[in-house]
């Protein structure tokens, strides 16, 4: 019972940091039809610059709660200044290509920043440790878990219902729904298609740069760090169905889970089972969980 | 008529002289770069296996499962059953990717676009935590050395590399040929079409995917010979893009751009490492940037603005 309860809890820590990842690449795709391998390098720009700010530009020397909007800041930093130039000087002059160029491009966007990233910061770890030293320990049923997870949990719900919100109850949401369903006819109808898809990726790049700058705090960040977040953040947004928030938030539940009940009962298995459960999921349900159903072409 | 035949021999020749090239260079060039090019060779094996399924409009980005399969079976071979007759490992890296292709192919055939390129990225990736966790078994991150020390190896390697690569090749150009080639060609632009003409695309795919993966094996056993060393990041998500960024590079229009693109890649790879240790990906990511913007047919589409240049001038001066 006490295993369940920490498998419960890790998972659902792990998957709400997963979540800002992965909601920002499938809502990515879904607007821009474009699978964004560079985002695991935005992940872990959003670390070093959370870091980085954190620890060296202010020195330490700072009250522990304007760590959180350091973290913040140092997120859309990155959003605003890293996703327009990938977007307006890269991406948009690929959208008409076939699938394997902008998975390329994207594949090179980002060897090219994880080699800046270790240019700019060195290849030491960095760290920032104040945010998870202040939320302390939470005990619950007898069993005292670090306070930092619920926050992010916190923090992926406020940004789960913050996208949603956008999304659906916005004039700007409005119209990315209408790119998401014909590209052609809105920009037909008048909307500027191109603004439209910089937006978008501002707002996943912000979404993953948040992912990286909270969760900074609980590991060292060190180069690398990209890498192993994508394959995982793949196989979330496979099992949700690519260009689906909602498949995310399922995706990142199972596959937090799993890894935590991994971690716990056979750590060999860590990532094993996170990919066979895609496999299992893409097997029984091709597009995964929400995946749209796409018009054959005669 | 004649100018036509006149580009024809011109192709032949530049053939000959490259392949005499080619087999004598050990007599000329220092030792890394023979060793370079039989890398260049047996990894251009597995890009040809892509680049047959980029012909259809897959992307695999799992190759790296039959380029590690057919490499640890070489070293397993060798390791527990002591099998140390190289012909005998290298028809057993093939079956291993074939094998390996037939079954997951069973499943991959349903899938097209980013949804094949991703589940067979899983594939590798299971293939990768095993090899990776189960270290009793495979080695574990040390993965497994391959002893097969004798005098004059890494030069017996070349010449086997080579002439596999010229059979490859040749294969190669009658598969791109046959039927089953022409009708890969047409999955990418009308699958549906190619249904009502009485062609099971699933049977394409399969047979394709199978041949790929054959060749992804024997270029996995070659390269794991060569190097005498295995490791699971043979099967990690960026080996198996680096196989896609290679076919890119290369082309998809010619059997030998592969192989091409290949060599090329190993050696810019190693200049890179040489010059900039510390921005070697940068300049690999720079270079992909530029094929992609500037070359989107690949290096090979070079040849082809030469033979154009060279029948321009043919026309220009007769008159």
């Amino acid at each position: 019972m006490e295993t369940a309860a920490i498998i419960l809890f890790d998972g659902i820590g792990f998957a709400s940091w997963l979540f800002l990842i992965s909601a920002g690449i499938t809502f990515i795709f879904g607007v821009l039809r474009i699978l964004n391998i560079a985002h695991g390098s935005i992940f872990a720009l959003g670390a070093y610059m959370g870091a980085w700010i954190g620890g060296r530009f202010l020195g330490g020397q700072y009250p522990t709660w304007l760590s959180f909007p350091i973290l913040i800041a140092s997120a859309a930093i990155v959003a605003f200044t890293i996703g327009p130039f990938i977007e307006r000087v890269f991406l948009k002059r690929i959208y008409q290509e076939e699938e394997v160029i902008p998975l390329l491009t994207t594949f090179a966007l980002f060897l090219m920043l994880e080699d800046a990233i270790k240019l700019t910061w060195g290849i030491e770890p960095r760290f920032i440790d104040k945010p998870f030293q202040m939320m302390g320990q939470v005990r619950l049923g007898g069993i005292s878990f670090a306070g930092y997870p619920f926050l992010l949990t916190g923090i992926a719900v406020l940004c789960a219902a913050f996208l949603w919100l956008i999304v659906n109850k916005t004039w700007f949401g409005r119209q990315v729904r209408s790119v998401i369903g014909d590209r052609e006819i809105s920009s037909a109808m008048g909307i500027n298609v191109a603004r439209i898809d910089t937006f978008a990726f501002i707002l996943g790049s912000f979404l993953a740069a948040l992912g990286g700058a909270f969760i900074a705090p609980m590991i060292s960040v060190e180069p690398g760090i990209g890498i192993e977040v994508i394959v995982l953040a793949f196989a979330v947004v496979g099992i949700g169905g690519l260009g689906s928030v909602g498949g995310a938030a399922l995706g990142c539940v199972l596959v937090g889970t799993a890894r935590a009940a991994a971690v716990h009962l056979y750590p060999e298995l860590e990532l094993f089972v996170i990919y066979a459960l895609m496999m299992f999921v893409l097997i029984l349900r091709p597009k995964g969980f929400f995946g749209g159903i796409e018009v054959r072409r005669i | 008529m004649k100018r036509l035949e006149k580009v024809k021999v011109g192709y032949r020749v530049a053939i000959v002289v490259g392949l005499l090239l080619l087999v004598t260079a050990p007599l000329f060039v220092s030792n890394w770069i023979v060793f370079v090019v039989t890398l260049g060779c047996a990894k251009g094996m597995v890009v040809l296996g892509v680049v047959l399924l980029l012909r259809g409009g897959l992307i695999s980005l799992g190759h790296g499962l039959y380029y590690a399969a057919g490499a640890y079976a070489a070293a397993f071979a060798l390791n527990r059953w002591n099998i140390r007759e190289i012909y005998l490992l290298i028809p057993l890296s093939l079956l291993a990717g074939g094998g390996m292709a037939a079954l997951t192919g069973l499943l991959l055939r349903r899938y097209r676009g980013i949804f094949f390129a991703m589940l067979s990225l899983a594939f590798s990736m299971i293939l990768y935590t095993v090899l990776f966790k189960f270290y009793d078994v495979t080695g574990g991150t040390d993965g497994m050395r391959i002893h097969l020390a004798k005098e004059g190896v890494p030069l017996f390697f070349y010449y086997l590399t080579l002439v596999l690569t010229m059979g490859v090749i040749y294969l190669g150009r009658r598969i791109i040929a046959s039927p089953l080639g022409y009708m890969m060609q047409a999955v990418r632009y009308n699958e549906i079409r190619v249904e009502y003409m009485g062609a099971s695309v699933g049977m394409v795919i399969y047979f394709t995917y199978v041949i790929s993966g054959m060749l992804g094996g024997l270029g996995g056993g070659l390269v794991a010979l060569n190097v005498g060393h295995v490791a699971p990041e043979l099967a990690y998500w960026t080996a198996c893009a680096d196989f896609v960024f290679v076919a890119i590079l290369g082309g998809a229009n010619h059997v030998l751009a592969p192989f091409l693109g290949s060599i090329v890649f190993e050696f810019v790879k190693n200049y890179a490492f040489k010059f900039s240790p510390n921005t070697w990906q940068m300049t690999l990511g720079g270079i992909l940037l530029l094929i992609i913007f500037f070359l989107p047919q690949g290096l090979w589409s070079l040849t082809e603005t030469i033979e154009r240049k060279v029948i321009q001038w043919q026309l220009s001066s007769k008159q």
